[in-house]
């Protein structure tokens, strides 16, 4: 389970872009570096990053390894529906995360 | 008239003291963040990007858990906000452990004396995460050692570390962090040397790291025997510098190149 810390705005109105930040753990290994003994460190980044609101896919990315560690990423979305926002990411080893927030709509 | 006379000696020689200590720390107090550059001064700020608050979070998680062969967490003894100033007051003299201890090392304590469990690592994720937590509930307040009684004499080994030249290059604390804050090393400023943002986030070691770490670096810088963590010089070392910070606001988790 790879943790992460997901931000909205606490009420937005509809139609209006809101944005929405990531903010994983992650060491984002390069896969170049060598440890004390030598020997490679292998890679181990986090690939993707995804967000479905309303029922469909809003927002994804893939990252690489020119990233440093604990990823940051913000995005926006424009905001029609009140309920679930559920931003989700994984690394190449098959670990993965997810966090859901509540938009709430007004007006 | 002997004795007025000594009071009088006792009096004058304690002012005289007290003002050669105050000369001893930096005017004006400035916080390690305000070496920094702009953008690290606003990641500091930014309670959301601020990456040392992924340990912060962590630390909530750790401190609800149950653990240990007495199945207690931290939360169940002490109440929501009951660690509100801890921060700010260690390291202090710990009547239970009978010296004295920074934050690290007396939440080790609770975690092998009430939880029953084996003591944490320095540096592991765990007990970095919890002090973090715990470091974050003072945000914002000034940090107010005690160094009387009991933590007199570490205090004073402290200042007696802080003034002693080591390494290879023959430097002591106060040879940059008093003489030449606000000056440049290589691509560096050099700050006043103050634990403020401890532990802070180190954009060099892309992690969260403990103030004893950022410490062993410097004595690393200066080609000195880097002590072990947790040991007695780091413990006055980090009193001293404590004491000289003090009234400065606790900003942890800081954030640092």
């Amino acid at each position: 389970m790879l943790l992460g810390r997901v931000q909205i705005p606490q009420s937005v109105r509809r139609g209006e872009a809101f944005e929405v930040r990531v903010l994983v753990q992650h060491p984002m290994e390069t896969g170049f570096r060598r440890d004390m003994n030598g020997r490679a460190i292998p890679l181990n980044v986090l690939d993707h990053v995804s967000c479905k609101y309303g029922g469909r896919e809003v927002f994804s990315a893939k990252l690489g390894s020119g990233i440093a560690a604990n990823p940051y990423v913000a995005f926006y979305v424009t905001a029609d529906t009140s309920g679930p926002l559920i931003v989700e990411w994984s690394d190449d080893k098959g670990e993965k995360g997810s966090f859901t927030a509540t938009v709430s709509v007004a007006g | 008239m002997s004795f007025v006379l000594l009071r009088v000696l006792r009096v004058t020689s304690f002012v005289l003291l007290a003002t050669a200590a105050e000369a001893q720390r930096p005017s004006p107090l400035k916080g390690g963040v305000e070496f920094q550059g702009d953008d690290v001064k606003t990641l500091q700020a930014d309670e959301f990007a601020n990456p040392g608050m992924l340990w912060v979070s962590k630390g909530e998680a750790y401190w609800k858990q149950p653990k240990g062969e007495a199945r207690m967490a931290c939360g169940g003894c002490h109440a929501q906000g009951a660690m509100k100033g801890v921060g700010a007051r260690y390291p202090r003299h710990d009547e239970a452990i009978g010296r004295v201890v920074n934050l690290e090392t007396r939440i080790n304590a609770c975690v092998t004396t009430k939880q029953k469990a084996p003591a944490l690592a320095w540096e592991s994720d765990e007990l970095l995460s919890l002090t973090a937590y715990v470091a974050r509930q003072s945000r914002g307040m000034p940090i107010a050692v005690s160094i009387d009684g009991k933590a007199k004499p570490v205090f004073e080994a402290g200042q007696r570390l802080y003034y002693q030249r080591i390494g290879q290059l023959h430097l002591a604390c106060t040879n940059c962090h008093d003489a030449s804050w606000g000056r440049t090393i290589l691509a560096e400023k050099i700050s006043q040397g103050h634990p403020d943002g401890w532990p802070a986030y180190r954009l060099e070691w892309q992690a969260l790291g403990s103030l004893e770490r950022r410490l062993r670096a410097c004595f690393f810088g200066v080609r000195a025997e880097m002590p072990a963590y947790g040991s007695d010089d780091f413990t006055a070392l980090e009193l001293y510098l404590a004491w000289r910070a003090q009234g400065l606001p606790v900003s942890s988790p800081g954030i640092r190149r």
